[in-house]
């Protein structure tokens, strides 16, 4: 970390950045020499807890980055406060290498990074098209709801990811399985031309073939080229899906590991011992500066 | 079941009628029991009173009931919205007693404050939508549960009611334009040009949603289905207009009262406004992480509750002409509430129509009507409307839980 950090003012400097990212055209998600979205030094203090240490963290379109640690680790507070939820104690965030200051889910959305979260945040009561659009209603120059385009358009986005197990798009989410729910919360992240995907415990709670069936969607993502977070606590899951995994312990970083040259039992050392292992073939400490 | 998504493009029928008919089904073993149990009931009633007095379907007892039931029903649409948020408001009974001293007040021959019918109106609903957007801030911005504060409301309005109108105890309205919202009878030609005019507008929103479907190259609905339910409207209005006619004509009270129905199911319906009232009654964090400002809408489903309700309190002060100390008390509230409920708004949220207002209005005032004209007394009534409301309420509480069930 070269730049000297300076507390909170810094974080909320830049008031303009979102508005300066978006008026520029954006760059082709082909692979990335700047990631997407990096996270410098993020600290965050709650009272006297400290909930993340100068962590850094980084995703690149194309890719599925997990994000591990034990309860307690920081995992879901990193999330949030990239996602502007909590303001930042300190350190800084950038997209496609340019500083910005992210103040809530509004502008997290305008720089096209979706949060799914682990209650997926879907109305029961509503239908898949509703909730697809909820908050985003197209509509015409009365108020009017345009369900006709809103339909098609969830019929299409639906279809891209290959999610065929929904009957009709016009039952109610409540008479959904719990991977269908998950398959209509990631689709709504991604179709407003999303380029970061942060998916918060997406196979908790789900059975074995619907753990598949979202894993192969969260696949997808990454191969349209996305950026994808994904944060569990199934190293199987992780396993199978991530091409990188950043472990966090006690709110601070571990490692960054590439999962070709890792293994399970070196992840869950990181993550419960705090120590890259001495395990053969591990990539080592990635881009960790100190 | 196959795919929707995938059916779309190979075009399988599924939305043929048996495969509606089966979906239908699989929604009602599912939970979902849908507007069937209030027709049934409501077909039962009216059997049920028909054979014990003929005179129960007569002309004359129709458009009586009409205008009975129009204060209900429009206090009763107010309530549906509160409902859909999972919240209540208990204070509509004396808000529309607020209404009806209101226009009493501005009514009042060589008083200096003394304006015209219409704008006498105008300002009495302006006082209680503020009213309803007054106790709706308490409860979105405060957070004080709306069951407490609208309590207080109840209680406040009633002194406010008693205080103004204490002294003379009763207001008599000589306004012919106040008199005229519940006393004004349209004549037999008048009529059938109202109910042609109103199919020849619902035969055109129909027809563009199916045009506009079909530009957007999906599934329309089952096109024997549209036009039956073209049909049914239609027959059902033509049917009301010349029964009516038959006797007074058909009430301009409940010309008011379809115009409610059909313009608040719009906002409900076709309005990001009312998707968002439905997606704050099912899941207000969700709808909250959607970027949807709760509070705002919070706020004006109870203002639509106060205004509302100060059109249903004008037109019961119109049918009585007068305003006396017992406005807005009684079994109005209640029944208002009951009315939502009983015609299949959840108590809990997120699930209800706007037509469930006249449905269940219909329900109450059948059997007040009817139970009035074998000459049983109130005692009864309140006995039977009593059971219906719990039937009601049992009904969507156990198909709330099936229905979660059957989600997972």
């Amino acid at each position: 970390m070269g730049a000297p950090r300076v507390g909170v003012p810094t974080v909320h400097s830049g008031a303009d950045d979102v508005t300066e990212t978006l008026a520029e055209p954006t760059p082709t998600p082909t692979t990335t020499a700047v990631p997407t979205l990096e996270a410098r030094g993020i600290s965050k203090s709650f009272g006297s807890v400290e909930a993340l240490v100068d962590v850094d963290f980084e995703v690149r379109s194309g890719e599925v980055m997990a994000l591990v640690g034990d309860n307690g680790a920081g995992k879901s507070t990193l999330i949030k406060c990239i996602a502007g939820i909590y303001p930042l104690d300190g350190g800084e965030v950038f997209f496609d290498g340019q500083k910005v200051s992210i103040h809530g889910p509004k502008d997290a959305a305008k720089l096209g990074i979706e949060i799914v979260y682990q209650d997926l945040a879907l109305c029961d009561n509503l239908d898949v098209v509703q909730n697809m659009y909820l908050g985003r209603e197209a509509r015409d120059w009365i108020g009017r709801l345009r369900e006709a385009p809103m339909e098609a358009r969830t019929a299409e986005t639906l279809k891209t990811l290959r999610v065929t197990t929904i009957g009709s798009i016009r039952q109610q989410v409540a008479t959904l399985s719990g991977g269908q729910r998950q398959s209509v919360a990631i689709g709504r992240a991604v179709m407003w031309n999303s380029r970061v995907v942060i998916l918060d415990e997406p196979t908790a709670a789900l059975g074995v073939a619907q753990t598949q069936q979202v894993l192969e969607l969260v696949r997808r993502l990454a191969e349209e080229g996305l950026a994808v977070v994904i944060i569990s606590h199934n190293l199987h899951d992780i396993f199978e899906v991530a091409d990188r995994i950043t472990v966090l312990r006690l709110g601070r970083n571990v490692a960054v590991y590439e999962r070709a040259n890792t293994t399970q039992q070196a992840v869950v050392h990181a993550i419960t011992a705090g120590v890259p292992t001495k395990v053969a073939g591990i990539a080592g400490m990635g881009d960790e500066p100190e | 079941m196959s795919a929707d998504v995938a059916a779309a493009d190979t075009g399988a029928p599924v939305n043929g009628l048996g495969a509606i008919i089966r979906r239908r089904y699989e929604a009602l073993k599912a939970g979902d029991v849908g507007t069937l149990p209030i027709i049934l009931g409501l077909v039962l009633i009216v059997a049920f009173f028909y054979a014990k007095n003929s005179n129960f379907l007569s002309a004359g007892n129709f458009t009586n009931l009409m205008t009975q039931m129009a204060g209900v029903t429009t206090i009763a649409i107010g309530v549906v919205f509160v409902l859909l948020l999972g919240e209540i408001d208990l204070s509509i009974g004396y808000v529309a007693g607020v209404a009806g001293v209101v226009i009493a007040q501005l009514q009042i021959p060589d008083e200096s404050w003394q304006v015209k019918g219409v704008v006498a109106i105008a300002i009495a609903v302006t006082v209680t939508a503020l009213i309803g957007a007054l106790q709706g801030s308490f409860v979105a911005i405060v957070g004080i549960p709306s069951f407490v504060v609208t309590l207080a409301g109840l209680l406040f309005w009633q002194g406010v009611i008693l205080y103004v109108i204490g002294g003379e105890g009763v207001i008599v309205i000589e306004d012919a334009t106040i008199n005229n919202v519940a006393n004004y009878f349209f004549s037999d030609a008048a009529g059938l040009v109202i109910a042609a005019a109103a199919t020849a507008l619902f035969a055109l929103s129909t027809l563009s949603g199916v045009v506009s479907r079909r530009r957007h190259e999906i599934r329309t609905d089952n096109l024997v289905l549209v036009a039956a339910k073209l049909v049914a409207f239609t027959v059902i209005l033509f049917g009301a207009v010349v029964w009516a006619n038959r006797e007074r004509g058909f009430p301009v009270a409940f010309l008011l009262v379809i115009v409610f129905l059909v313009f608040w199911t719009w906002v409900a319906e076709r309005t990001t406004f009312g998707r968002h009232v439905y997606a704050v009654g099912g899941n207000a964090e969700a709808a909250r992480r959607a970027g949807i400002n709760v509070q705002r809408i919070r706020i004006q489903v109870f203002m639509i509750s106060g205004l509302m309700a100060g059109m249903g309190g004008v037109i019961f002060a119109a049918r009585l002409n007068s305003v006396d100390l017992n406005a807005g008390g009684g079994t109005l509230l209640l029944d208002a509430i009951s009315a939502a409920v009983i015609g299949g708004t959840s108590l809990f949220g997120g699930r209800g129509r706007v037509i469930s207002a006249l449905m269940g209005a219909l329900v109450i005032s059948t059997v007040a009507n009817g139970i009035d004209l074998l000459g049983y007394s109130s005692a009864i009534k309140y006995m039977v409307t009593g059971l219906i409301l719990l039937a009601a309420v049992t009904l969507d509480t156990v198909s709330r839980r099936r229905l979660a069930r059957s989600g997972r």
